[in-house]
């Protein structure tokens, strides 16, 4: 049961990041770039937190943790770099 | 029992990480879109997480608690993220469905805005640095004068 | 005191971070974990100018516990708008005069809202007086800025700066 339900919701995400891949192509104007590419690394946490569970490996956790902190950093930059022409002031 | 709850967690947490990426394409402006991922996501991957540790720690020789350390992570981060994108929406002056709040309540000088204050500022103290000492330089001939 | 332990909240909360990157409770990761949380904010003092206090340490577990609850709760209400027609939403923006006046205060409460229903903090006016919320689905702008005041500023207000 546990792994037909890590299948149905690896789907699940993978929509998840198609659906926010198109934003990324698509999104109109620069913050939705940055928005698409929020809801990306999230969704990235989510699938390697399922291949743990899939593959029994603790190992996927530091993977995990580094792209939270990588990815607010990016996205911290990108919204700072738009906002004031310069990351550090 | 607990494959019962843990398939219940990761299939809520999948729902819910779905629903926010759908938000980012239904939804029609920049200002809606940011409260799927915001909101949806956080608690998907939350749940995800929790249902990490829950399998972890029933696995392995010891508990694991180190997924709450992203959950945490998350929950702090998401809504910084949201504010400064708002925030940046707002100062490029995207379009909105919702009335825009007037120039005042978005007070917050831009790029341009800045730097020709920062430069108006410097002309300004240029301009009274130089002043005193050409007005006393105009004045000085015509003290040694009168 | 103020000297050796400039920072009596960061401390503890350090600890726990280290001992939960760690993934462990043995003896010599918490001795480690002690000794680092004492000596980083002892070396880091510059950057951090104000201590945090707390003050009533037992409203900050019940607002805690009620954010939560809402979030659960948000998570709902922002899945079946989303769901829902998006032509029949109605955003708007509403100003949301603050009462609070330390940084960190108003920093929790844009975060509470930006995580509470249909609710997203957008921007902090320069003299920190109003916040500028965006509302997913809002049609009362009074009842949601009363709601907000009644449900997190008041206690955060109790918590941090009740002096």
């Amino acid at each position: 049961m546990l792994a037909i339900s890590i299948q149905i919701a690896l789907a699940l995400v993978t929509a998840a990041v198609a659906m926010s891949f198109w934003r990324l192509l698509r999104g109109p104007d620069a913050p939705d770039r940055i928005l698409a590419l929020d809801t990306l690394y999230i969704n990235t946490i989510a699938i390697l937190v399922l291949f743990g569970i899939h593959l029994g490996s603790a190992l996927f956790f530091e993977a995990a943790l580094l792209i939270a902190l990588m990815g607010f950093i990016g996205t911290v930059a990108l919204c700072k770099y738009l906002l004031r022409g310069d990351i550090i002031e | 029992m607990l494959e019962f709850f843990l398939s219940f967690l990761i299939l809520t947490g999948a729902i819910f990480t779905f629903i926010g990426s759908l938000g980012l394409v239904r939804l029609k402006d920049m200002y809606t879109r940011l409260h799927g991922p915001t909101k949806a996501t956080t608690l998907g991957v939350g749940s995800l997480l929790i249902a990490s540790a829950i399998y972890f720690s029933a696995q392995g020789p010891s508990i694991s608690l180190h997924e709450f350390l992203i959950t945490i992570f998350l929950l702090i981060t998401a809504p910084v993220s949201a504010h400064l994108l708002a925030k940046t929406a707002l100062h490029l002056n995207l379009t909105s469905l919702a009335e825009k709040p007037e120039k005042d309540a978005i007070d917050q000088g831009g790029p341009d805005e800045v730097d020709t204050a920062e430069e108006t500022e410097k002309a300004d103290t240029t301009d009274t640095a130089v002043k005193p000492e050409a007005a006393e330089a105009l004045q000085a001939p015509d003290q040694t004068k009168s | 005191m103020t000297r050796l332990l400039p920072h009596p909240v960061l401390t503890p909360v350090l600890a726990v971070i280290w001992l939960l990157l760690n993934n462990s409770i043995e003896p010599g990761q918490i001795l480690l974990g002690l000794a680092l949380s004492w000596a980083i904010p002892v070396l880091t003092i510059r950057f951090w100018p104000e201590a945090v206090s707390i003050q009533k340490p037992f409203a900050l577990v019940r607002y805690t516990i009620i954010l939560f609850y809402d979030i659960i709760m948000a998570n709902f209400t922002v899945a079946r708008l989303i769901l829902g027609n998006p032509d029949k939403l109605k955003p708007s923006f509403v100003k949301l005069p603050l009462d609070l006046t330390s940084d960190l205060a108003i920093s929790l409460l844009a975060n509470s809202i930006t995580l509470t229903p249909g609710t997203l903090s957008a921007q902090l006016s320069d003299d920190h007086s109003y916040l500028l919320v965006h509302a997913l689905n809002e049609t009362d702008p009074e009842t949601l800025v009363a709601n907000i005041k009644q449900r997190y500023e008041k206690p955060l207000k109790e918590i941090f700066e009740s002096c």
